[in-house]
């Protein structure tokens, strides 16, 4: 680099090439055909992929939230890019979604120009951070659930839709054995440990009923199955805290949320509304 | 030379002694009288190389006299390490870098045991080796070390 040092690189304002991300961001569906096979409805593909997108989204957020924090290097690196790929999955579902939806929507519009209760994401992921057993516990029960849509969607309708899932279900498999097996590393380790991962657990559990909420109801049990197989390693039994109630009916897909997302928008967006257009 | 021999010779920004065709993320290069049309690949979903290749791609047709090109986006079929060609994995290997063995088929298992690591070292090529993180420095790496050496080295993963 021509560069004598880091800051200087980074006040450069020629090469754009070199940055990959900031806002701005470059349309990764470029050139790829928008039109919907026959009988598919344009507003509800749009809302699926919104509604998968923003789970991505707001759980990497909250993944990002945790850059610096984490317990150890390994697992820093590892909470960055499961964070990552969910930025990834969650940017090409925002740009499949403007281009069927009419609105023609950039990924940007979707992040960064929608209100709280516009987005579709379940409550789960929103949440406020906890401890580190409190991530293991949502990001175990988010991949397992996460991935048993995705491999449903591999087959779906829509070739974009499903060649993102394909995709999405290489990338969440990895997320899944790193949860599973932090799970069973705190809840079979220490007396302190194992309170640790059993409260997180119970944290996070009033939301579960939520995922599966409307859905086929094997993915429900197949959801069981693997989370029984991963709480039995752990020596945990499943959580019996109630279940979160819904509001009036509605819950996060239907764009009500917890007060906890009217923050995580704020943090989200700010810097964007602030400077429109602004890149960097 | 043709376009696809200036697109051949695009290094991966992440992994600078592959090129994209070693990567296997060169799809195809078609070359008609309207232009180029340069068809890429993403390794994982969120790999912020893309946009980079995409730049290098036009830069480097540019250069070599090609005014026109679009560079599109496959996504399907996904990408597999196993399309990292036998050059590519010698090239890695020499980098210190272990290349993956066969992309795993079938139904995905739960893993809840640390994987067995099936790599030899890139420096003393002992077979003791261990996974220290399923997670390194890019999307489609993972940390090993070497019980024998004791040098940790990134393995391209699986997938």
């Amino acid at each position: 680099m021509p560069f004598d040092n880091a800051y200087e690189a980074l006040a450069d304002a020629h090469d754009d090439a070199r940055w990959a991300y900031g806002t701005g961001f470059a349309d990764p569906l470029a050139s790829v055909p928008a039109d919907v096979p026959d009988g598919v409805s344009r507003p509800e593909l749009a809302r699926l992929c919104v509604a998968l997108g923003d789970d991505a989204l707001v759980m990497s957020h909250r993944l990002q939230q945790w850059c610096t924090n984490a317990p150890e290097l390994e697992d820093e690196v590892a909470l960055a890019n499961i964070g990552l790929d969910l930025l990834g999955q969650a940017r090409w579902l925002y740009t499949r979604a403007g281009a069927v939806d009419g609105t023609g929507r950039s990924e940007d519009d979707f992040a960064f120009l929608r209100s709280e209760s516009e987005f579709l994401n379940v409550r789960l992921v929103e949440l406020p951070n906890g401890d580190f057993a409190e991530l293991v516990a949502r990001l175990l029960v988010f991949s397992t659930w996460r991935l048993a849509v995705l491999t449903r969607l591999v087959s779906y309708v829509d070739p974009v839709v499903a060649a993102i899932a394909a995709k999405g279900v290489k990338e969440v498999t990895y997320h899944r054995d790193y949860a599973a097996r932090w799970c069973v590393r705190l809840g079979d380790g220490t007396a302190y440990s194992r309170e640790r991962m059993r409260a997180g657990l119970d944290t996070v559990w009033p939301f579960v009923w939520e995922l599966f909420d409307r859905a086929e109801p094997d993915l429900r049990v197949e959801f069981d199955e693997v989370l029984g197989r991963v709480l039995s390693a752990a020596t945990l039994a499943v959580p019996t805290v109630a279940d979160r109630a819904d509001v009036l009916g509605k819950v996060g897909r239907d764009g009500v949320h917890t007060e906890a997302m009217g923050y995580l928008i704020a943090d989200l967006q700010s810097v964007a509304r602030a400077n429109p257009g602004a890149v960097w | 030379m043709s376009a696809l021999t200036v697109a051949e010779t695009v290094v991966d920004p992440e992994l600078p002694m592959l090129t994209l065709a070693d990567l296997g993320v060169l799809r195809s290069v078609d070359e008609s009288a309207e232009g180029v049309v340069v068809t890429l690949t993403p390794t994982y979903l969120g790999c912020p190389a893309l946009e980079t290749m995409r730049a290098d791609l036009v830069r480097a047709l540019a250069s070599a006299g090609y005014a026109d090109v679009e560079v599109r986006t496959a996504l399907h079929p996904a990408w597999s390490s196993d399309w990292i060609s036998p050059a590519g994995k010698a090239k890695l290997a020499e980098a210190g870098i272990a290349p993956p063995g066969p992309a795993p088929r079938g139904p995905i298992p739960l893993t809840l045991t640390a994987p067995a690591s099936n790599v030899a070292c890139p420096r003393c090529a002992s077979t003791r080796t261990e996974i220290l993180s399923e997670f390194g420095s890019t999307a489609c790496k993972a940390l090993v070390r070497c019980r024998d050496c004791g040098e940790p080295f990134e393995r391209v993963k699986e997938i």
